[in-house]
C-alpha cells in the first residue's frame, strides 16, 4: 500500500486519542450537563463506529506498525495492527457503539460533577482497551492494561457511598492486580533476558520446553484472571452489579474480551509452537468454568448478578473453543484447530453483543422501576414492551437458540469437538467429546435460567407495587439497544460474511483457515468442514417457520374463524390468583438447587413449628471463598502479622537492619 | 438431483407428516387402551378433538401477552420445519442441508423455550409449576439426547441426518454395539422430551403430577388445537429421527418415485410398530415422581456415553 496513504494504524491511534479528548471536553463542560450527555457520548459512539470500520478494514489488510512519539525516552511505544487486532477492534467499536447510544439517555439526569467524571473514565476506559489492543510491545501493553484496569475501577465506584460497592471495587481491584503481575511475569520469561520487550522480539525468542509452559501457565492464569476465569471469577459478580449499567455492558461485554485478546496473542503469537497439553488444560478449565458460571446464574435473584454469572459462563465456553483448537493445532491438525479458533473467537463477539444488549435492558429496567431484584418485578413487558422485545432477542441468543448468534458459536463448538476422531491419544478423543456434552448442559441450562429471567422480570402479574407506573426507555436508550438486538439477528441469519474474516485473523495467526469446501459455499448455508458432514442455514430455517405461521394464521382465519373472548384466567378453576402463588425467581432455580445441591454451599433458616410468624430463609454461596480466599486472606493476613514485628519505629532499630543487610550483601559478594 | 422433484418430495414429505401426526397419536391411544381393555375411542379421534377445538371461540386471560398468542404458530411452525428436515421418506431433500441433527435439537429448545415462556405468561401457579418443571426436563434431557447424536455423527462422520441415513442405511449391514446403546439412550430421552410416562403422562390433569398439561392449560380453542397438534408433530418428528438413525432401511433417495412408495409403505410399517411399542411401554410402567427424572435422565445420559466409549474402543 502507498506509504503517504491512511494506514489502519493511524486511523486507530487518532480514534483512540480523540476519545480520550472527548473524556477530557467531558470534564471540562462539566458544568454543562446537558451538553456532556446530548454531544460528548454521542461523539463517543461516533468515533466507537468508526473505530469498527478500522477494525473491519484491518482484517483483510496487511499488518500496518507504527511508533509513537510518546512513553520514556529510549523506549516509545510500539504499535501495530493486524488481522486479530482488527477483529476486537471491530468488537470494541461494534459494541461501544450500541452502548455510548444508550448511555446517552442512561445518564441524563446524572448528577453534573459525576457526570463530568464519568465522561472522563468512560472514554479513557475505551481508549485504554483500544491501545491494548494494539500495543506491540509489552511496555504499552501493561501500561494500557492497568490504565484500562483503573479507569474501570472508578466506574465501578461511581456510586461510592455505598459501602457495597467500594467492597466490589477493592476486591475487582485485587483481583485484577494479581492477574496483571502474572502477566508482566509472563512477559519477563519471554523476553529471556536480553532487554528489548517489543512484541517482535518477544516473539522471536527460544524458548526450552519447561520455560514455554511456565509462560503458559502464567498468561493463561493471568488472563484468565480478567476473564473471570475459574476460580478467579469471584469479582465478577460484584463488580459488574455496582457500576452503572452502560459500564456493566462495557466491562461485560468487552472488557473481558481484551483478556481473550491478550491469551489468544500471548499463548498463539508470542509463546507459539502450542501443546495439545496446554489445550487439554484450557478445554477443562473452560468446561468447569462453563458449568459452575451457569449453574450460580441459575441462583440468583439480583438480575446484574445474573448477568454477571452468565459471562463467567460464557468466558468458559469461549475457553472451550479456543481449547479444542489448541489441542487440535498442537496434535497437527491446523484445520480442525482454526475451526475452533474461529468458534472460539465467533462466541467471543457473540457474547459482547447478547451480553451488551442484556445489560443495557437490565439497565433499561433498573431506571424505569428501580428495581435490581427479580422477584420484585413482574409483568414489565405491559409497560415496556420495547425493551421487553429487545432483551427477548438477548435472552434467545444466549440461550444458544437458532436462528440467533448463540448458536452459531456454539454450533461450531460442537463441529469442532466431533473432529475429535482425529486425535491420536484414546483419552483426548474421548474426553473431547464429553466436554461438548458439558456445553450442551450448559447451554440447556441457560435456556432455563432465561426462561427464569424474563418470566420471573417480563411475564406474570406484578409482584411488586410501583409508586408510578413504569416508563418505556427514552429514544437514546432505544436505539442502543436497537442496535445491538440487530447485530445479534445479523450475526444470527449471516454468519458466513463474519466466518470469512474471522478465516483472515486464523490464516495470520496459525496459517491455516477452513477447508476449500467449507470457505466455497455460499451466503446462505454455513458449512465447517463439508457439506455432507454439516451445514446449517439459519435463513433457511427462519424463513420456514415464518412462512408456517403466516400462513397457518391465515388458514385458520379462513377455514375457521378469528373469535375471541377475553376473560379471567382459569388455572383449573381456582377463583383467587395472586401474584404471591407465582414462581419467584429462587423458587423457579429449586430443582437445579434440589439436583446440583453438592456445588452450592447453602444456608438454611428453618423455623420452628411452634413460631407465630415463621421465615424461611436461605442464601446460596460460592465454596470458592472458604476453600481458596479465606484460606489465601489468613495466611496473608498471618505473614503480615509476623512481617510487622520487624516494624519497631526505633531508629536504631532499622539502623540495624541496614548493617546486617550490608553485611549479608558483603558475604554474598564474596 | 432435480431441484423440481426434490421440492415436490419436500412438500409431499411435509404435508403427509403433518397430517398423520395426529393419526400417530390416535393409533398410541387406542393401543393403549386395547392393552387396557378398552374399547378405545378409535384413532381417528384426535382429528375429530382438532376440527371441536377450531370451530370454538377462543378465550384468553386479560392479561395474555402477545407472546402468548403467537406461542402456538411458532410451535407449529418450529415442528413443521423439524419434520421437513428429517429425511422420513427421503434423503437428500432441499431442505435438509437447512439442518444438522444439532441445529434440530436447538429447534426443539426454542420450540419448548417458547412455550414455557407462553406458560409463565399469564401469572398463574400451574402455568410457572409446569414451565420450571419443564425446564427442568429439557436440560436433563439435551445432554443425553446430543451424546446419543453424537454416538450415531461419529460412525458415519456427519452430523447431517440425511449422510447419518445414507451411511447406515444403503450400505451393507455392518452391526455396531455402540447404536445398541445410543438406542436405549435415545428412547429414554424420546419418553422424556414427549410428556409421556415414565416422567409425566399426557392424559392427566391431576394438578400436582402433571408437566406439559400444566403449562398448555391457559390455551383454549384454536391455540390448543396448534398446541396440541404441534406435540403430536414432534412425537412422530422424534420417532422419525429413531427410524432415521437406527432402523433407517427403506428410505428413499428424493426424485425416485417407486422408491417414495416403497418408502411410504415402509414408513407406515415402522411407525405403527413404534406407536404399539410406545404403547406397551407406556402400559407397563408407571409415572415416576418427578425427582427421579433426573436419575432416569442420567442414566440416559450415561448409557449415550457409554455408547460413545464403546466406538472409540471397538469400532475404530
Amino acid at each position: 500500500m502507498d506509504a503517504s496513504f491512511l494506514q489502519p494504524i493511524e486511523a486507530a491511534v487518532t480514534l483512540s486519542v480523540i476519545w480520550i479528548g472527548l473524556g477530557l471536553i467531558g470534564l471540562a463542560f462539566m458544568r454543562a450537563p446537558r451538553l456532556v450527555s446530548h454531544a460528548v457520548f454521542p461523539a463517543g459512539a461516533l468515533v466507537s463506529i468508526l473505530l469498527a470500520a478500522t477494525g473491519l478494514w484491518a482484517i483483510g489488510a496487511p499488518p500496518s506498525a507504527a511508533i509513537l512519539p510518546a512513553g520514556l525516552p529510549d523506549l516509545p511505544f510500539h504499535v501495530r495492527i493486524d488481522a486479530l487486532s482488527g477483529f476486537f477492534l471491530l468488537l470494541l467499536g461494534g459494541v461501544s457503539f450500541g452502548i455510548s447510544l444508550f448511555a446517552v439517555g442512561y445518564f441524563r439526569d446524572t448528577e453534573a460533577a459525576t457526570l463530568g467524571q464519568l465522561s472522563l473514565q468512560y472514554h479513557v476506559f475505551l481508549a485504554s482497551m483500544a491501545f491494548v489492543l494494539i500495543a506491540d510491545d509489552a511496555y504499552l501493553f501493561m501500561v494500557t492494561w492497568e490504565s484500562m484496569a483503573l479507569s474501570s475501577y472508578f466506574l465501578v465506584t461511581t456510586e461510592h457511598h455505598e459501602e457495597r460497592n467500594r467492597k466490589a471495587g477493592f476486591i475487582y481491584l485485587l483481583v485484577a492486580h494479581i492477574g496483571a503481575i502474572s502477566i508482566l511475569l509472563c512477559f519477563g520469561v519471554l523476553h529471556g533476558g536480553h532487554g528489548d520487550y517489543t512484541f517482535e522480539a518477544l516473539r522471536a525468542a527460544e524458548l526450552s520446553g519447561f520455560w514455554a509452559t511456565v509462560a503458559f501457565l502464567l498468561a493463561f492464569f493471568g488472563f484468565g484472571a480478567k476473564a473471570g476465569m475459574l476460580p478467579l471469577h469471584v469479582w465478577l459478580p460484584e463488580a459488574h452489579p455496582a457500576a452503572p449499567s452502560p459500564v456493566s455492558a462495557l466491562m461485560s461485554g468487552v472488557m473481558l474480551k481484551t483478556a481473550i485478546y491478550g491469551m489468544i496473542r500471548v499463548i498463539y503469537d508470542l509463546i507459539g509452537g502450542i501443546r495439545w497439553e496446554w489445550g487439554l488444560t484450557v478445554l477443562l478449565f473452560g468446561a468447569a468454568t462453563s458449568l459452575f458460571g451457569v449453574l450460580f446464574a441459575l441462583m440468583q435473584h439480583d438480575l446484574k448478578r445474573l448477568l454477571a454469572y452468565h459471562s463467567v459462563e460464557n468466558i468458559g465456553i469461549i475457553l472451550i473453543g479456543i481449547g479444542l483448537s489448541m489441542v487440535f493445532v498442537g496434535s497437527g491438525h491446523p484445520v480442525a484447530g482454526a475451526l475452533g479458533l474461529i468458534a472460539g473467537l465467533y462466541h467471543t463477539l457473540n457474547h459482547a453483543v447478547f451480553k451488551g444488549l442484556l445489560f443495557l435492558g437490565a439497565g433499561a429496567i433498573l431506571k424505569s422501576t428501580g428495581l435490581r431484584n427479580l422477584n420484585e418485578m413482574g409483568g414489565l413487558i405491559r409497560y415496556l414492551p420495547h425493551t421487553a422485545l429487545y432483551f427477548l432477542i438477548g435472552a434467545l441468543a444466549i440461550s444458544a437458540l437458532p436462528p440467533l448468534n448463540g448458536f452459531v458459536s456454539e454450533w461450531l463448538t460442537f463441529q469442532a469437538s466431533l473432529q475429535a476422531p482425529l486425535l491420536e491419544s484414546s483419552v483426548v478423543r474421548s474426553l473431547v467429546p464429553i466436554v461438548a456434552a458439558v456445553l450442551a448442559l450448559s447451554g440447556a441450562l441457560t435456556g432455563m435460567c432465561f426462561v427464569k429471567v424474563y418470566g420471573v422480570a417480563f411475564l406474570g402479574q406484578h409482584r411488586h407495587e410501583l409508586a408510578e407506573k413504569p416508563r418505556e426507555a427514552s429514544r437514546w436508550e432505544r436505539a442502543g439497544m436497537l442496535w445491538l438486538a440487530a447485530a445479534c439477528l445479523a450475526l444470527g441469519l449471516l454468519p458466513v460474511f463474519m466466518i470469512g474474516q474471522l478465516n483472515n485473523v486464523s490464516q495470520a495467526l496459525i496459517n491455516a483457515g477452513l477447508s476449500n469446501e467449507a470457505m466455497a459455499s455460499d451466503w446462505l448455508w454455513l458449512v465447517p468442514t463439508s457439506s455432507a458432514q454439516a451445514s446449517y442455514s439459519p435463513i433457511v430455517f427462519l424463513l420456514v417457520i415464518a412462512v408456517v405461521f403466516e400462513l397457518t394464521y391465515l388458514v385458520v382465519r379462513q377455514v375457521y374463524h378469528g373469535r375471541l373472548r377475553r376473560s379471567d384466567p382459569w388455572d383449573c378453576g381456582y377463583p383467587e390468583q395472586t401474584s404471591r402463588m407465582e414462581d419467584t425467581a429462587d423458587g423457579f432455580g429449586q430443582p437445579v438447587r434440589q439436583i446440583f445441591a453438592p456445588v452450592f454451599l447453602i444456608h438454611r433458616e428453618i423455623p420452628r413449628a411452634d413460631d407465630p410468624q415463621p421465615v424461611f430463609k436461605q442464601s446460596v454461596q460460592d465454596r470458592h471463598w472458604y476453600w481458596l480466599y479465606r484460606p489465601i486472606a489468613r495466611f496473608t493476613e498471618f505473614l503480615s502479622g509476623h512481617v510487622g514485628k520487624l516494624q519497631q519505629g526505633r531508629i536504631s532499630i532499622y539502623l540495624l537492619y541496614s548493617f546486617l543487610t550490608l553485611i549479608a550483601l558483603l558475604v554474598f559478594a564474596q | 438431483m432435480n431441484i423440481a422433484s426434490g421440492i415436490v418430495f419436500q412438500v409431499l414429505q411435509s404435508v403427509l407428516v403433518v397430517l398423520i401426526a395426529p393419526l400417530m397419536l390416535g393409533w398410541v391411544n387406542q393401543c393403549r387402551a386395547w392393552l387396557q381393555n378398552k374399547s378405545g375411542a378409535g384413532i381417528w379421534q384426535p382429528y375429530k378433538v382438532l376440527n371441536k377445538l377450531f370451530h370454538k371461540d377462543a378465550v384468553l386471560a386479560h392479561n395474555a401477552s402477545h407472546l402468548f398468542r403467537s406461542t402456538p404458530y411458532i410451535l407449529f411452525g418450529c415442528m413443521w420445519l423439524a419434520v421437513g428436515i428429517v429425511p422420513v421418506l427421503a434423503t437428500s431433500l432441499p431442505f435438509a442441508p437447512a439442518a444438522d441433527v444439532i441445529a434440530l435439537v436447538g429447534l426443539f429448545a426454542l420450540a419448548r423455550v417458547f412455550v414455557s415462556l407462553a406458560a409463565m405468561d399469564i401469572g398463574t401457579s400451574f402455568g410457572t409449576l409446569g414451565a420450571r418443571r419443564e425446564m427442568m426436563i429439557g436440560f436433563l434431557a439435551e445432554p443425553a439426547m446430543l451424546m446419543t447424536l453424537f454416538t450415531a455423527s461419529l460412525i458415519s462422520h456427519s452430523t447431517s441426518l440425511a449422510t447419518i441415513v445414507e451411511t447406515l442405511g444403503h450400505r451393507e449391514l455392518v452391526i455396531y454395539p455402540s447404536m445398541a446403546f445410543a438406542a436405549v439412550a435415545f428412547l429414554m430421552v424420546l419418553l422424556a422430551e414427549n410428556a409421556r410416562i415414565p416422567i409425566d403422562n399426557p392424559s392427566t390433569h391431576l394438578e400436582l403430577t402433571m408437566i406439559h398439561e400444566a403449562m398448555i392449560l391457559e390455551y383454549s380453542a384454536r391455540h390448543l388445537a396448534l398446541v396440541e397438534w404441534a406435540s403430536s408433530l414432534k412425537l412422530t418428528a422424534y420417532i422419525t429421527i429413531g427410524i432415521a438413525i437406527f432402523v433407517p432401511w427403506g428410505i428413499a433417495q428424493a426424485g425416485d418415485w417407486t422408491g417414495m412408495l416403497i418408502a411410504i409403505a415402509v414408513l407406515v410399517v415402522k411407525l405403527t410398530l413404534a406407536g404399539a411399542g410406545l404403547a406397551l411401554l407406556e402400559t407397563v410402567s408407571a409415572k415416576m415422581r418427578i425427582f427421579r427424572a433426573p436419575e432416569f435422565l442420567g442414566t440416559a445420559f450415561m448409557l449415550a456415553t457409554l455408547g460413545m466409549l464403546t466406538h472409540f474402543l471397538l469400532e475404530r
